[in-house]
């Protein structure tokens, strides 16, 4: 909205590019056993432009963190591509990668260290890039904490005497203390009540209008990411089996877990529940992946092409779905309940 | 005769600075085949309202009530022996931290085996077959191997089906669970709500649903009782809750929803925390948080007020005639 206040970027393009990223964990059982892989993460691409919210989002175990991870370059990827403004990041000294990206961890509680001061915890980042002097860092922090809504007084006090949201506020400041292109986002809200997730949200939108920063935005909670985000990723046990523009996905989704993750968010208001069949069970053990597509044990249209191919992500209406029988399925009709 | 009839229910705690009401005043009545809906923010006294009906408040805590009924019986005067045998048997109960109220020493399969066999005259063999049976229900996969499994093996969420596998396993009559699907996937969210429903239609029972997702409410209570700063302040059907809420603060929380901000980008917040023991203020608990606070509001305690279709807790309730316009 405020686009002149943003900094110009030196690139056009996306401030992230993931070509095929993939994160294989070897994990080795003993001296007789021969090693077994996880493929945590198998072959994800996107494109994140500047000022722009994409979401991933998926069951517990699909792959989330692990992808945030390696964009972070807190665990590089096993293989793939991963451009920071057009550069591969392996190019790219850590100091100027860090300005890049920032993160916001899963748990607003562990992720802050007890011991020190919020001031000591947002001036950290500064410390560690060799930022300013002690007076330039301290005008950083506290205009930051105005950002987020801390008074200055609050300075000097440590995060247990802060309110959840309020400790993911400082959480929220410190991932901007760099002025990062992008900051990855895992679950944010999810540890907060309504009200405060309004807070938060709000702050995390605003900060994107003042700063262009790009947010990629891992989260289960679909009624958040239909609000907050502008392209969605659906992630299956280490691969995206939708991706596209939020408002396709959620009005017409075509791939059956995407149909099925909706139908299993609770919603207030009648009209946007939807009634198709939630798979039960859970995801399958990525060390033991099923054979052909990787849904095809808990979605109600297998047919024995989905228990031998794997399908390939594939453009269908508008947007990116692996499956086999996508174009086929009517997006509005109820899967049949078998 | 309701199956839990509470009139008057305070809890207050002893701290360092002094007490503290977390419990104000709270009347709840539950019938057989029952599903109430408990919400509000965090710090309204919900946990801990649900933690004095199961005789579990610790020692800096005192609870009074004027009545506290279970099945006609006062649990006021039962015995610690008779209070033992009611809850864990026909009053269940799943904690919102599942990790503490698991014993990290004994296998999971040891653990709902014991808690069977203290309820129920059942052999090994069949309250081992009950157990299997049991994890299969909450959706464990491999529900057999996962028997001899330690706490800390499994994840915060295998362990959160695991403690609502034993709260369920001796067919309790009222079942309270405390944020019993926060931890969880929406998938198996979905699952084990289903499954508690189930076991609402099929035997009857009543389950108490406290948890801070509307969407959760919505589609599982049949009625509704909105907690602030430890009163309650609003209770009605669901339908008409989430329709037409009265109280301006039912009504603030509902507006903080993503659902109900579709097109809208900005989501509206309700300024400031509940009250805690220091700034609890005069007149509505809610006035200083309120955008449409009077002169009255200030002043005055709000009593529960009745209207067509439930009770709030408000003197200007939204929509009501005669009161300032928004
Ligand atoms: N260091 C590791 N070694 C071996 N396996 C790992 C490692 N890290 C993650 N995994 C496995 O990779 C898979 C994906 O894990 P990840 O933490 O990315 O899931 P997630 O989508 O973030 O789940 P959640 O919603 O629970 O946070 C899981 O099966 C996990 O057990
Ligand atoms: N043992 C205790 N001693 C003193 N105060 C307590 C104790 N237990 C709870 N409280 C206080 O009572 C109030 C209500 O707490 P409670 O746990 O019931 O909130 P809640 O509605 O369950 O919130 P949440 O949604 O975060 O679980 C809080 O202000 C809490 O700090
Ligand atoms: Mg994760
Ligand atoms: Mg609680």
């Amino acid at each position: 909205m405020i686009a002149s206040k943003a900094p110009a970027t030196a690139v056009d393009g996306p401030v992230i590019e993931a070509v095929n990223l993939k994160q294989h964990f070897v994990l080795r059982r003993g001296p007789f056993l021969p090693p077994q892989v996880v493929r945590a993460v198998d072959g994800v691409s996107f494109r994140l432009p500047r000022a722009q919210t994409l979401a991933v989002v998926g069951e517990s175990g699909c792959g989330k963190s692990t992808l945030a991870r390696m964009i972070t370059m807190i665990d590089p990827p096993t293989s793939g591509d991963l451009l920071l403004q057009g550069r591969p990041v392996s190019e790219i000294a850590p100091r100027i990668r860090r300005q890049t990206v920032q993160m916001i961890f899963q748990n607003p509680f562990g992720s802050l260290n007890p011991r020190k001061r919020v001031g000591q915890i947002l001036e950290e980042p500064l410390i560690v890039n060799g930022e300013g002097d002690r007076e330039q860092r301290r005008e950083k922090a506290l205009l930051m904490m105005s950002k987020v809504g801390l008074r200055p007084d609050q300075y000097d006090r440590y995060p247990h005497m802060f309110s959840g949201g309020q400790r993911q506020r400082i959480a929220i400041a410190r991932s901007l203390m760099l002025n990062p292109r992008v900051v990855i986002a895992d679950e944010p809200v999810s540890a907060l009540d309504v009200s405060i997730q309004a807070q938060v949200l709000n702050l995390l939108m605003d900060l994107q209008d003042e700063f262009g920063v790009a947010y990629l935005f891992i989260s289960h909670d679909l009624s958040v990411v239909r609000h907050i985000a502008r392209d969605v990723i659906v992630m299956y046990l280490g691969r995206a089996v939708e991706h596209g523009p939020r408002d396709l996905l959620f009005q017409e989704p075509r791939h059956p877990y995407t149909r099925a993750l909706l139908a299993a968010t609770p919603m207030v208001a009648p009209h946007l529940r939807r009634a198709d069949r939630v798979p039960m069970g859970e995801l399958p053990s990525p060390l033991n992946p099923p054979s052909g597509c990787p849904y095809h044990k808990r979605c109600p249209y297998t047919t024995t092409l989905c228990t031998t191919d794997l399908p390939v992500l594939r453009p269908v209406a508008g947007r990116l779905v692996a499956c086999h029988h996508a174009d086929e399925l009517d997006p509005m009709a109820p899967v049949p309940v078998s | 005769m309701a199956l839990l009839e509470i009139r008057n229910l305070s809890v207050e705690f002893a701290t360092r600075t002094g007490t503290f009401r977390a419990v104000d005043g709270i009347d709840l009545t539950v019938d057989a085949g029952d599903v109430v809906g408990l919400v509000g923010e965090s710090g309204s006294g919900k946990s801990v309202t649900s933690l004095a009906l199961m005789g579990l408040i610790g020692r800096n805590g005192r609870i009074t009530a004027d009545r506290m009924d279970f099945d006609g019986r006062d649990m006021r005067t039962l015995s610690p022996r008779e209070r033992r045998r009611l809850t864990g048997k026909d009053v269940a109960m799943v904690f919102q931290e599942p990790m503490s109220s698991l014993n990290p020493c004994f296998t999971i399969g040891f653990q709902i085996i014991e808690s069977l066999r203290a309820h129920e005259r059942l052999d090994r063999r069949a309250a081992r077959r009950r157990a299997v049976e049991l994890l299969e229900q909450v959706g464990i996969p491999a529900a057999e191997s996962r028997m001899s499994a330690y706490p800390h093996q499994l994840s915060g969420g295998m362990n959160q089906r695991v403690m609502i596998a034993m709260a369920i396993s001796c067919n309790p009559r009222l079942l309270i669970a405390d944020e019993p699907t926060t931890a969880l996937d929406v998938t198996i969210q979905k699952q084990i709500l289903d499954l508690l429903v189930d076991l609402q239609r099929q035997r009857g029972m009543a389950l108490v649903l406290i948890t801070h997702d509307m969407g959760v409410v919505a589609e599982t209570a049949h009625r509704v009782v909105v907690m602030y700063a430890g009163q309650v302040v609003e209770t009605r059907a669901v339908d008409e809750l989430f329709v037409h809420p009265r109280h301006r603060y039912t009504g603030a929380l509902l507006d903080a929803l993503p659902e109900r901000a579709l097109g809208r980008r900005r989501l509206p917040t309700i300024p400031g925390m509940v009250p805690g023991i220091s700034d609890r203020p005069q007149g509505c608990l809610f006035n200083p948080r309120c955008a449409f606070v009077q002169e009255k509001c200030r002043r005055e305690t709000v009593p529960l007020i009745a209207d067509e279709t439930g009770i709030a807790r408000c003197f200007f309730p939204i929509e009501s005639e005669g009161g300032p316009s928004a």
